[in-house]
């Protein structure tokens, strides 16, 4: 039998031999990334998630460019725009630009693919986006006017992750096809896009003037890699140049390797803990009472959490929103860990003897037990229901969870309005439909006046944090690692820029 | 025969009708796939749009009732989450896993064979041992695991072996070594026995008495004897490498059938779901039916029932 395990190996080795082992790979200038999630379609509009968000950077371009740093806002297939009223912005558009099958990006694209967008019919991933669009007039091929439904703030925010997509190609191949075989004006070409990989090449073609630019390295492999010890392995193994999402302790543990590096950076998400201050869960709810919320507020150990649990750089946060966001103050009721007041506040709400109550979580399970054992410290009895993400928020739409360990990424909106509107201001995940919050979260979301609408957020806030009608727990960076004779920017807001990717 | 043949497709019909529905009303409970497709900043309205577009609003019983009349006029849906025609993508991801699981399978016979005969010759020596140390090391280890030591091992150490993906025969060895050590116990168990129970028989007392050389007692008398169970049991345990896939292939990063229906299943994605289970469940199905009429060649008896 041992001998079958030799023959075994021997023949391994030699089917390697055969096939030499797809190295990474400064050589042949092919960048390998690895990602745990699959694209189901190469089609911006219709790709969900964080590498939806990477596909639409890498294939397309949208008409303007968020600094993933700086989060300045900086010229792209439009090379300036002005708002003409409220509800109309006007964009000329740079002359030139040649989609990856050579024809020329005009305003009847742009119209195409926004109006897209706008659709409800179209059924496109992350709505929001485009569904604030009314119609587009083309002024001429190089200049166009968007109509918004109503006052907009935040329609930079949303144009920024609108791609523009060849009308004629799109129309000819269908909307399969084009899932298959994309077409943008993007920094990188999609080459192969079924099977295991991904493959992109540079577009030699690629602009200059943009907020992006064209890629050092000439291919890049997005490779699926479903579990992450595998791809710790890849990644040590030197057959994957870069990962992310690689949590603490594997991170940790690679660091120490010789040819790789590891970073960690902040995301636009953040932790927090909803409650039920309106009783929508049960009208005799202990959460109603406002010293309840405080004391769960209290009892609640943020920065234990926050660099034990999440790791790396996360800190605690106060607001109900991502710091990094426009009207995000910090400058809001904070609530210090203090099981001491935490009691005496139950005590105070009569609830000496504390209750049970439901918790609901979906993300992390240490995190979750370390909040449950916050909560029972107080007399709070807290039953963990763990359950799938979409069954946690249908069930809160429905009025059945009292808490929620819940985060949000605002969908990579860097503005408050990204965030409050889904949680308050009668939105149906609102569990404390506190008046002032809405008026004030509606309004902000209404008027195209950026100093009132940060007064605005302050005050929603502000009440916020002072009802308790949320704990706001921590932010939520990722790590970042990869080849050490790889050099690549670090994101603020997870959008890699892969084109400004280089080997050392 | 011919009524056996049609009772036993009968009850297989029977047990994918339950299947299917089993599979439908736990994915439809343990999760949402509205939220799911809509995205995170795309707001309840949108979700309840999608829900009325797609017709998920209606009672389950009703749903289930659309998918199944579908599928008896061979239709079996589109991905929601891939946006393209349920067949397409099994079709495409199919030869994957079939390759997998009949490399792990020879595998599996290839080491098991050999093994469970050397530890009937002898029971309780040392090669029996041995043998049957190694079938419960094989039972008790968790697959993932033994397939992460594969990978530090061969991936790592050695670095003889692709760790991940699936674009060369190279990608298939690891994989199918694990899916290979997960089949092989029972497959041992059933030679050895098997073995144990041929040997003492009279008829190979008799062949020994003719003075036959012993490895024609043992393979030609003997080992015949033994395939008949070994058959049975090495196409139900084909049935479960296509289940034992799930882990492996996303472990490994093959984009077969097992890592299509965990995706599917974390993305409550359930025309994709169903037509995986389906599928494999049919295999299980016919596997078994064709292991009957291959023990009706080997074994005369059988034919003459």
């Amino acid at each position: 039998m041992f001998s079958h395990i030799r023959n075994g190996l021997a023949l391994a080795a030699g089917l390697a031999l055969l096939s030499p082992l797809a190295q990474a790979s400064k050589a042949d200038d092919t960048l390998v990334a690895a990602f745990q999630a699959q694209l189901p379609s190469l089609d911006r509009y219709h790709a969900p998630g964080r590498e939806g968000f990477l596909l639409g950077l890498l294939a397309y371009d949208a008409l303007l460019y968020r600094d993933p740093n700086t989060l300045e806002v900086k010229p792209l297939l439009a090379t300036a725009w002005r708002q003409i009223n409220p509800t109309v912005w006007e964009f000329d558009l740079r002359k030139g630009v040649k989609f990856h099958d050579g024809v020329e990006m005009t305003a009847e694209d742009v119209k195409f693919s926004l109006e897209y967008a706008a659709d409800e019919k179209n059924r496109v991933f992350n709505r929001m986006t485009g569904g604030w669009i009314k119609s587009v007039d083309v002024i001429n091929p190089y200049k166009v006017r968007i109509n918004a439904e109503a006052v907009t703030p935040l329609a930079i925010e949303y144009l920024i992750q609108l791609p523009i997509i060849p009308k004629a190609y799109r129309e000819k191949v269908g909307l399969e096809a084009f899932g298959q075989r994309p077409v943008g004006t993007g920094p990188y070409k999609v080459a192969k896009g079924k099977g295991n990989e991904i493959v992109f090449t540079r577009n030699d073609e690629y602009f200059e003037g943009g907020g992006k630019s064209k890629p050092k390295i000439k291919t890049l492999i997005y490779r699926n890699i479903p579990d992450v010890n595998t791809q710790v392995a890849e990644l040590i193994s030197g057959g994957v140049d870069w990962a992310y999402y690689i949590p603490n302790d594997q991170a940790a543990r690679i660091e120490r390797m010789p040819n790789i590096t590891v970073k960690n950076a902040e995301t636009f998400r953040i932790g927090f803990i909803t409650l039920d201050a309106a009783g929508l869960s049960d009208p005799n709810s202990p959460l109603k009472n406002v010293k309840v919320r405080q004391a769960i507020a209290y009892a609640i150990d943020r920065q234990a959490i926050a660099s034990k649990l999440v790791g790396g750089s996360s800190k605690p946060v106060n607001a109900a929103c991502t710091p990094s966001q426009f009207g995000c103050t910090q400058n809001v009721t904070t609530y210090k860990y203090d099981p001491a007041k935490a009691k005496a506040l139950m005590a105070e709400a009569g609830y000496k003897d504390g209750f049970s109550i439901d918790v609901y979580g979906y993300r992390s399970r240490p995190v979750a037990e370390a909040i449950i054992g916050n909560l029972n410290a107080i007399g709070i009895h807290a039953n963990l229901r763990w359950q799938q993400y979409s069954a946690v928020i249908q069930q809160r739409r429905d009025h059945k969870t009292p808490i929620v360990i819940d985060d949000y990424g605002s969908a990579g909106v860097a503005d408050a309005g990204g965030i409050l509107p889904f949680f308050f201001a009668e939105s149906p995940d609102d569990q404390s439909r506190d008046p002032i919050v809405t008026e004030a979260v509606q309004k902000a979301g209404s008027i195209a006046d950026q100093a009132q609408r940060k007064v605005l957020y302050a005050k929603a806030l502000n009440r916020i944090a002072e009802q308790a009608y949320w704990v706001p727990l921590f932010t939520m960076p990722v790590n970042y690692v990869f080849a050490k004779n790889l050099s690549i920017p670090i994101p603020g807001d997870e959008n890699v820029e892969f084109w400004r990717a280089e080997w050392k | 025969m011919r009524t056996f043949i049609a009772r036993r497709l009968g009850v297989s019909l029977l047990v994918l009708l339950t299947i299917s529905t089993l599979s439908f009303v736990l994915l439809k409970a343990s999760g949402d796939l509205a939220i799911s497709l809509a995205g995170e900043g795309s707001g309840a309205d949108y979700v309840a749009f999608l829900r009325k577009t797609y017709g998920w609003d209606r009672p389950i019983l009703v749903q289930y009732a659309d998918w199944l009349w579908r599928l008896l006029r061979g239709d079996l849906g589109t991905s929601f989450y891939y946006g393209s025609p349920v067949l397409e993508i099994i079709a495409e991801r199919l030869p994957v896993t079939l390759k997998l699981g009949a490399f792990a399978i020879f595998m599996a016979l290839g080491v098991a064979f050999p093994l469970g005969s050397l530890a009937a010759l002898r029971p309780d020596g040392w090669m029996d041992r041995v043998a049957m140390f190694i079938a419960m090391v094989g039972q008790a280890t968790p697959i993932f695991w033994f397939s992460f030591v594969l990978i530090l091992i061969l991936g790592l150490n050695l670095a003889v072996l692709p760790i991940s993906g699936g674009g060369t025969t190279a990608h298939f060895v690891m994989p199918s070594i694990a899916l290979a050590f997960y089949a092989m116990p029972a497959i041992i168990r059933i030679v050895r026995g098997g073995m144990i129970e041929a040997l003492a028989s009279d008829y190979i007392r008799t062949a020994r008495a003719k003075g036959l050389r012993p490895w024609a007692v043992i393979v030609r008398h003997a080992l015949r004897n033994t395939l008949v169970p070994v058959v049975a049991i090495a196409s139900v345990q084909f049935g479960f490498l296509l289940g034992g896939s799930v882990v492996v292939e996303t472990i490994f990063a093959l984009h077969g059938i097992g890592y299509l229906t965990w995706e599917a299943i974390s993305q409550n994605d359930y025309p994709v779901v169903q037509a995986s289970v389906l599928v494999v469940s049919a295999f299980y199905v016919v596997l078994t039916l064709l292991a009957d009429l291959l023990n009706m060649l080997i074994d005369p008896r059988i034919r003459h029932d």
